[in-house]
């Protein structure tokens, strides 16, 4: 299980070197076929066809997760930053970070509660208010260290109480782990399993992926909202921790293919998971870009539901994690020895 | 050890107001190797004392308050998450995200959680969160929340401390274990130094809920003249000049109706002697720290602030430059070796 060094892994949208180095390190290991296109998706031919699954299955799970980017330094040595993607503004304050290929530590700070006047308290912190400090003295000194365009990740440590699992960018290296557990297993034909790149800016990494393998099929690997949480009423708890993998019905993007949509839950109910569905028809997943590639490709998504998601410290139930991966191992072996 | 190795030791640990028992034995150990004498009074003040050659020697009395601000669990719902409330002043909105340690039957790490984006009240206005809107998460069945955590318990947030450039550090409890480091050094220097007076080295308790420990080590001690060392706001974009110090210029000097004119010069002519960086700030009232309870204790005691400027206070990202804490140190070493019979004396003369 590589749950821990995927999550402690900086990966912002269009920066997944070090989570993609990572991966093709165990493949190799592994004496799996690999290799790369333009975007930088990562490509894992399992199986006899080494040259991919034209016409076959397609697995995918993304490897970039939400962060920042610096956008200017200021004078006094703070930096600026954008976005990229859809993190959760208010996890941002009070929050270390890692800058830069070199991983500069940083935390982004806020006025302190004392010097506030009692209408700013209650409002929200804007994020184009907030900065980075990373100790420098001044503009030339941050500048020997930090450029325009770094890229910027939470600096999130894992820990696991009892049977759930706290980490950053779980959204979606549990997607990712969750490939890399089904990779060291025998299956009985072929398949690729597709680790994509910019998911969280779009959803553009998919796209190239399913359009180079042109697959017959789709299954995206993913998390998803838990927000089983006080207060909130069960029609809008999404998906709940510990009940088991989640599978999407729709969402913004994406109507789950009928078909892989039935075979999952067979699957599942052979055995004995019990599943969910992912109650709520917003957002999207690499699962929209791959079914909407060329002349439409099936696709379906099944998820690790995660409290907390798009901040420092989201958590996942380990016993749905582990059952994801017995569902999708269930439907590969199902989908090789009977098609869908 | 040195004092980025005793900053980090005793701000990695938990000592929440009224709670401050582990981080007092930390900070006991660490004073052992400079200082004869150590105990704690009622309230759990620990005080440090180291004689001085003076017959009758004066009494100095130099504090920072080692308690920080924290949490404590009100109440726990069906599926086991925590409610809790606010010891001490908190930003809510520094908390989303943070790790927590839970002081129950053990210790329990958790997250404070809130609910995603789509679902919280408030978020299309741009309101802060409510305490109501916040929980603590532990991950753990209710069943085992509840047989490990009861109403009560004490919970603290959890941060490593970060090494930034240079001579920054960021972290939580900086406020105002920072003071407790420049004590700290202050007896490391001390310990190479003669002096004339008695000088007592205390880490004070519930500052953050009320200068307590202050107000009763004060009474206790009956010192003839008492320094708070804490921490002030530092610079950051946007501050208004008078409200913060620079960072890595030493230490500042405070300066208003809570301050003894006398110890106030004497704090400035020992720094620009010892050629020590230095700033200086005003304050109209009573002082937020220990000073506050200092002055007013008994029949008034002289007192005196000096304060090490500190970034993004009451947060877990709290910045400092262990220089300033260095030169505090030093400054107080340098003053207390200074003051004699003669000097106290003066101080009731106006």
């Amino acid at each position: 299980m590589f749950l821990k060094e995927l999550s402690e892994l900086s990966g912002v949208s269009g920066n997944e070197d070090m989570v993609r180095d990572f991966i093709r390190g165990k493949l190799s290991a592994w004496g799996i076929h690999h290799d790369c296109d333009a975007l930088g998706n990562l490509y894992a031919y399992k199986g006899d066809g080494a040259t991919g699954a034209v016409g076959g299955l397609m697995l995918a799970a993304h490897m970039d997760e939400v962060g920042l980017m610096v956008s200017a330094i200021e004078k006094c040595g703070h930096l600026r930053f954008y976005k990229v993607g859809g993190i959760d503004e208010q996890f941002l304050v009070s929050c270390p970070v890692y800058i830069g290929s070199a991983g500069i530590s940083g935390v982004i700070g806020a006025k302190a509660v004392h010097l506030q006047k009692k209408e700013e308290r209650g409002k929200l912190l804007e994020v184009d208010k907030l900065y980075i400090d990373i100790g420098a003295k001044d503009k030339d000194d941050a500048a020997k260290v930090i450029k325009v365009g770094d890229y910027v990740s939470f600096a999130a440590r894992t820990a696991t109480f009892a049977d759930t699992f706290k980490g950053k960018a779980l959204d979606n290296r549990a997607g990712c782990a969750a490939l890399l557990e089904i990779l060291q297993r025998d299956f009985p034909g072929s398949f690729t399993a597709v680790f994509t790149v910019q998911e969280e800016i779009g959803c553009r990494g998919a796209r190239a992926a399913a359009y180079r393998l042109n697959p017959r099929m789709a299954l995206v690997v993913e998390t998803t909202i838990a927000a089983d949480l006080p207060d909130v009423e069960e029609k809008d708890q999404v998906t709940l921790l510990g009940k088991g993998p989640a599978f999407t019905l729709q969402d913004d993007s994406l109507i789950a293919h009928p078909r892989i949509l039935e075979r999952l839950m067979t699957v599942a109910q052979e055995q004995n998971i019990s599943c969910q569905f992912r109650r709520f028809t917003g957002s999207s997943t690499d699962g929209g870009a791959v079914t909407q590639t060329r002349e439409g490709v099936p696709a379906g998504v099944i998820s690790t539901p995660c409290r907390y998601l798009h901040g420092p410290a989201s958590l996942l139930c380990l016993a749905d994690w582990r059952n994801v991966v017995e569902v999708v191992d269930g439907f590969i072996n199902s989908v090789l020895a009977k098609g869908l | 050890m040195e004092l980025e190795d005793f900053l980090k030791k005793i701000t990695e640990g938990d000592g929440v107001s009224g709670y401050e028992e582990s981080t007092a034995a930390a900070i006991a150990r660490a004073f052992s190797a400079y200082v004869a004498e150590v105990r704690r009074d009622n309230l759990g003040n620990l005080i440090f004392y180291k004689k001085g050659k003076g017959t009758p020697a004066p009494r100095i009395m130099f504090c920072a308050h080692m308690d920080e601000i924290g949490l404590i669990v009100t109440s726990i719902t069906e599926k086991g998450f925590l409610r809790f409330g606010t010891l001490g002043g908190f930003d809510l909105r520094t908390l989303p995200g943070q790790d927590v340690t839970i002081h129950g039957k053990e210790k329990y790490p958790g997250v404070i959680g809130q609910l995603p984006p789509h679902l919280r009240k408030g978020e299309k206005e741009k309101k802060a969160p409510e305490l109501e809107a916040l929980f603590i998460d532990t991950g753990l069945p209710p069943e085992a929340v509840r047989a490990g955590i009861e109403v009560g318990a004490v919970v603290a947030i959890r941060r490593d401390m970060i090494t930034l450039r240079h001579r920054c550090r960021a972290g939580k409890a900086f406020d105002d274990r920072a003071g407790v480091a420049v004590l700290w050094q202050c007896a490391r220097d001390l310990s190479r130094m003669e002096h004339e007076a008695d000088i007592y080295l205390v880490a004070t308790v519930q500052e953050e809920v009320g200068v307590r420990g202050a107000m009763v080590s004060t009474y206790g001690l009956e010192p003839d003249l008492g320094v708070a060392v804490d921490v002030c706001h530092g610079d950051f974009p946007g501050a208004l000049e008078h409200e913060v110090s620079p960072l890595g210029k030493g230490p500042v000097i405070t300066s208003g109706p809570n301050i003894h004119p006398r110890l106030y010069e004497r704090l400035l002519a020992i720094a620009s002697d010892y050629k020590i960086p230095h700033g200086k700030d005003v304050s109209p009232g009573p002082t937020g720290t220990d000073a506050r309870a200092i002055q007013v204790s008994r029949e008034g005691i002289p007192a005196a602030l000096l304060s090490v400027p500190l970034r993004y206070m009451h947060t877990s990202v709290e910045l400092l430059d262990l220089d300033d804490l260095k030169g505090a140190g030093r400054l107080l070493a340098f003053f207390a070796a200074g003051v004699d019979r003669a000097f106290v004396e003066e101080l009731t003369c106006f």
